[in-house]
């Protein structure tokens, strides 16, 4: 039996259990195992447990689908929504320097600031896993969610369109802030990915974007002639958190926040 | 009729059974599945073609962080193994694979899963995880290197700190 000339990596052994390997190289895998019993082991426990794990739960795709999971009774009347109409003008700013322009915020965030951020990111853990009930009043009336939440917080709060980052408004609600009430409001993506946009009166007139993470969420916060802004979502993908953030700036900067 | 829900309706069983393996708690994973069919339904104008399959298997594993986000913060809700120790013959073989499950992290589990239970690519794995696929390749040789030591040679290990 003669050697393949390349040595076979473990990456290659999975993807031989799990026919992801290119044909050419899968005979150079064979012959690879029969000279090398540790790593023959190993293929041979990886397909043991995979036939263990269908023995255990493809009985579970063989159940009669419970009733509460029929369709029908899911479905609900679909709210109407207009999404694909995205703004060239934002997507082309989107796409430049994002990143440059929140490099520059260097200097030391106050810390009162960085509290407002705490409690940002907690109501943000607290309401994003929230199926049923995660806002107050729904996206559907946006109209009465801004005037009821502008009246309550003392400046005007407009929830920002955030179509052309794949996210729908769910709605908001009030919460007390560090110094004044909070608006809250809440995004989803089609996927069931959310972000929060948490926003109240602070003590810093105006500051560059920062970022904070904790546990699995990330927020950029900044604030704004006296208000401040908290943009949380999944910190898994911090380019989406950024772009996010980014049309929430424009959009708040624009009225006059 | 409706081939979008049609669509929908013939992976049910699949999610079903991702579900179950991804928590190991009959109750959990069906609440899962109902969450994820609700949004998938409540979505259906936003998806734009694509796969399908592996719409619904992301959206499933989003809701899934989100779920053990809530319950890091109740400890006390976490759920039990499903099922009892000291059971005997293939039985006791199913708890050892459920309970070597549930020593992987979350994304690990999900990767050994949708790999070799739901059959998907690397490729698709990668865009429901949102990573690049040298990380699905490399939480995939963890979860077997960690659910072979579960299995071989750690089991009294296992029962003691149960």
């Amino acid at each position: 039996m003669t050697e393949p000339n390349i040595p076979v990596t473990e990456d290659e052994l999975h993807a031989y259990v799990d026919d992801e390997l290119p044909a050419e190289r899968r005979g150079d895998v064979e012959a690879w195992l029969a000279t090398h019993p540790a790593d023959a082991e190993r293929v041979r426990a990886w397909r043991a447990m995979a036939e263990a794990l269908h023995a255990r739960y493809d009985a579970v795709a063989d159940e009669p689908v419970p009733q509460r999971l029929a369709l029908d009774r899911l479905a609900r009347p679909q709210r109407r929504v207009i999404y694909g109409a995205i703004a060239a003008t934002l997507a082309a700013f989107l796409a430049g320097g994002a990143a440059g322009w929140l490099a520059h915020g260097v200097s030391t965030a106050p810390s009162s600031l960085q509290a407002f951020t705490f409690d940002a990111l907690e109501a943000h853990r607290l309401y994003v896993v929230e199926v049923r009930h995660p806002v107050e009043v729904a996206g559907s009336e946006r109209a009465h969610l801004q005037q009821w939440l502008s009246r309550r917080v003392g400046y005007t709060i407009k929830a920002p369109e955030l179509d052309a980052a794949g996210l729908k408004l769910v709605g908001g609600r009030l919460l007390p802030g560090p110094h004044a009430p909070a608006a809250f409001l809440m995004y989803e993506s089609p996927n069931g990915e959310r972000f929060t946009l948490y926003t109240s009166r602070a003590a810093t007139p105006t500051t560059q974007m920062r970022y904070m993470t904790r546990a699995s969420d990330g927020a950029l916060y900044w604030s704004d002639r006296g208000v401040g802004y908290v943009l949380s979502g999944p910190d898994d993908n911090k380019d989406r958190l950024q772009q996010v953030a980014r049309a929430v700036y424009d959009q708040t900067e624009k009225n006059g926040g | 009729m409706n081939t979008f829900r049609d669509s929908v309706e013939a992976m049910i069983p699949a999610l079903r059974r991702y579900a179950r393996a991804l928590t190991r708690d009959v109750d959990v994973a069906d609440d899962l599945v109902q969450d994820a069919l609700v949004r998938a339904l409540r979505s259906e104008r936003l998806f734009v073609g694509g796969d399908l399959r592996s719409w619904l298997y992301t959206i499933l594993t989003n809701l899934n962080r989100n779920r053990r986000r809530s319950l890091a913060r109740k400890p006390l809700f976490a759920p039990l193994p499903d099922s009892a120790a000291g059971a005997s013959g293939t039985e006791a073989e199913a708890c050892d694979i459920a309970r070597a499950l549930a020593t992987l992290v979350e994304d690990q589990r999900a990767v050994l899963l949708l790999v070799t239970l739901e059959g998907l690519s690397y490729r698709e794995i990668a865009e429901i995880q949102g990573v690049p696929i040298g990380t699905v390749m490399s939480r995939l040789a963890r979860a077997r290197s960690h659910m072979r030591a579960a299995l071989d040679g750690e089991r009294p290990t296992l029962r003691r700190i149960k």
